[in-house]
């Protein structure tokens, strides 16, 4: 026979952004101020069908703080613009370089001093992959 | 208006996706236990390597062409899958996604001169954000708009696109089209049409009412009259509720043991649980079913059993024990057992769960436990936590020598980029 056990309180596990003590019978003043949890999902990732995790794998971009085994948050949707930072296929492996568009000619630029540019001409096979938004480094 | 979205080969573009050097070569997906070919690349079709084909029977082709074989990767396909339909949904109107990799879209918003244009956003717009080659089809029809797309994949002048919405090149478009390449014509009945000298879409579509009514069904005149221009299927949004879970595997290798076949029906189960946990259900019965390979010359046996639990539950290690009890029941020493599915039904909300005075079990615990392992498996991996009754090293396991990583469902399987 099976006892009566009383009701479950849940346990809370989102952080609401006040957290504030109740005293009985005088509401708190805070109460109307709360807004919500921080979701940093939200704040990373502004195209979620788009967006891409990839792993850094090497060195030559450590100048804009991409260090090896970094993660990187890449956005397919958004346009590879001069400056940007971007994941491209050159002759079919994926690569992380700073795009630079200037008079007319196209490089894919190191961020290391001991690696060279690469000049995108008709003979090597690129497309853009996506554009790095944001880099997650674990101290 | 309807426009039909289709992914082109669709597993093989998923992994060039992840592999651009794969693009112009030969490629190819697949089934489970890699039995059969399930995608093939436009290069791999022109080497005549057939759709469906078991995979030993080409062997020597894929060798001597160097051809990239890839184990069926699910988590990466559906994950891709989710990822189309939802840039689809960036276009403002209402989305069916009618299977892994085509949706129905309703184009009726669109102006008439600017449905061609359409289109190509449409493909131009998926393949920026989630890198899959798509094919477009326009009509009037669901029907049409299939034949539409079904002419832009294989024309070269389309491009992947076609507009059919005008009525004038119907009849061109339909005479080119086998009948049984008619959406809604399956083998049998295309067979049958053939007979009756009715080969082509064009035929189909001018044959009398009453005669397919008479020799077929509703449906296929519901068919006939949407090759006329006429909609009679509309665009389905809702989703019925689910009546019933499965988790169904062939064996890698054959079981004979009970113990062997407990492990294999405890992961099926654990897998069910889980599905059933993720759509908020709690199934009230369970069947089992195993049975010997019959492409192969030896005794024959199949049998199934249903177990009913005194509560509807969602909890795996419960539907375990139920499982291994019914599975005793059933099981037959000297056979070789080459599948089992475990099917969970009579399926209710959880919101609506019922207590019975006589349940022995704790369910509040249980449900804190279940929470737990899923939170667990979802952060880690899946088969991070496992039930003992599942197995350590199976031997049972599919076979996917060339599974390519979940490089979008597991933070371990993440794409490396050369940096």
């Amino acid at each position: 026979m099976a006892s009566v056990s009383p009701g479950h309180i849940a346990p809370v596990d989102e952080f609401p952004l006040f957290l504030c003590r109740v005293s009985a019978g005088f509401p708190s003043p805070a109460e109307e101020y709360r807004e919500g949890s921080l979701n940093l999902n939200r704040y990373v990732i502004r195209h979620p069908a788009a967006t891409f995790f990839v792993r850094a794998a090497g060195d030559s971009m450590l100048g804009a703080g991409i260090h090896p085994e970094d993660l990187l948050v890449v956005d397919r949707s958004l346009e590879p613009a001069d400056g940007r930072v971007v994941v491209a296929a050159v002759n079919g492996e994926l690569t992380v370089k700073r795009l630079s568009l200037q008079r007319g000619k196209a490089f894919l630029l190191p961020e290391n001093k001991t690696y060279p540019p690469l000049e995108i001409s008709s003979a090597l096979e690129l497309q853009i992959w996506g554009v790095v938004t944001f880099v997650l480094h674990a101290l | 208006m309807f426009a039909l979205v289709d992914c082109n080969n669709f597993f093989v573009s998923c992994e060039r996706v992840f592999n651009p050097g794969l693009e112009g070569k030969p490629v190819i997906v697949l089934s489970n236990n890699d039995g059969c070919v399930i995608s093939r690349s436009n290069e791999a079709k022109q080497m005549g390597i057939p759709m469906g084909s078991p995979f030993f029977k080409i062997r020597a082709l894929v060798k001597q062409n160097r051809v990239a074989v890839f184990s069926a990767n699910f988590n990466l396909y559906g994950d891709m899958s989710w990822r189309v339909m939802e840039a689809l949904r960036q276009f403002d109107v209402s989305v069916e996604v009618y299977s892994i990799d085509e949706a129905f879209l309703d184009a009726s918003s669109i102006r008439p001169d600017t449905l061609a244009p359409y289109g190509e956003a449409l493909q131009r717009k998926i393949k920026r954000w989630t890198g899959i080659p798509v094919s477009v089809g326009i009509a009037k029809t669901k029907t049409l708009a299939k034949v539409a797309n079904e002419i832009a994949k294989k024309s070269q002048k389309s491009q992947g696109v076609l507009n059919l919405a005008s009525p004038q090149y119907h009849a061109f478009a339909l005479s080119k089209l086998p009948v049984a390449e008619v959406w809604g014509v399956g083998y049998r009945i295309s067979k049958s049409l053939e007979n009756s000298n009715i080969q082509t879409a064009l035929q189909l579509r001018d044959a009398p009412d009453h005669w397919i009514l008479k020799r077929y069904s509703i449906t296929l005149l519901r068919t006939v009259q949407e090759l006329r221009g006429i909609p009679c299927f509309p665009l389905t949004l809702h989703t019925a509720p689910r009546q019933s879970i499965s988790c169904s595997r062939s064996f890698g290798t054959l079981v004979e043991t009970l113990p062997d076949l407990k492990e294999a029906v405890a992961t099926y189960v654990a897998r069910a649980a889980e599905k059933l946990r993720q759509d908020r259900l709690l199934a009230k019965q369970l069947t089992v079913y195993i049975r010997t390979s019959h492409f192969r010359q030896e005794p024959q046996y199949a049998n199934a059993v249903t177990m009913a639990l005194p509560v509807a539950t969602d909890c795996s290690h419960e539907l375990i024990q139920v499982a291994a009890r019914g599975l005793e029941q059933i099981y037959q020493q000297g056979y070789r057992y080459y599948k089992a599915r475990v099917t969970l039904t009579e399926l209710s909300p959880t919101t609506q769960s019922q207590q019975n005075l006589f349940d022995t079990v704790d369910r509040a615990k249980t449900q804190r436990l279940m929470k737990t392992l899923d939170q667990l498996n979802n952060q880690w991996g899946n088969g991070t936590l496992k039930y003992a009754a599942e197995g350590l090293k199976p031997q049972w396991l599919m076979k996917r020598e060339h599974r390519s990583p979940a490089y979008t469902t597991h933070w371990t399987e993440l794409p490396l980029v050369k940096t």
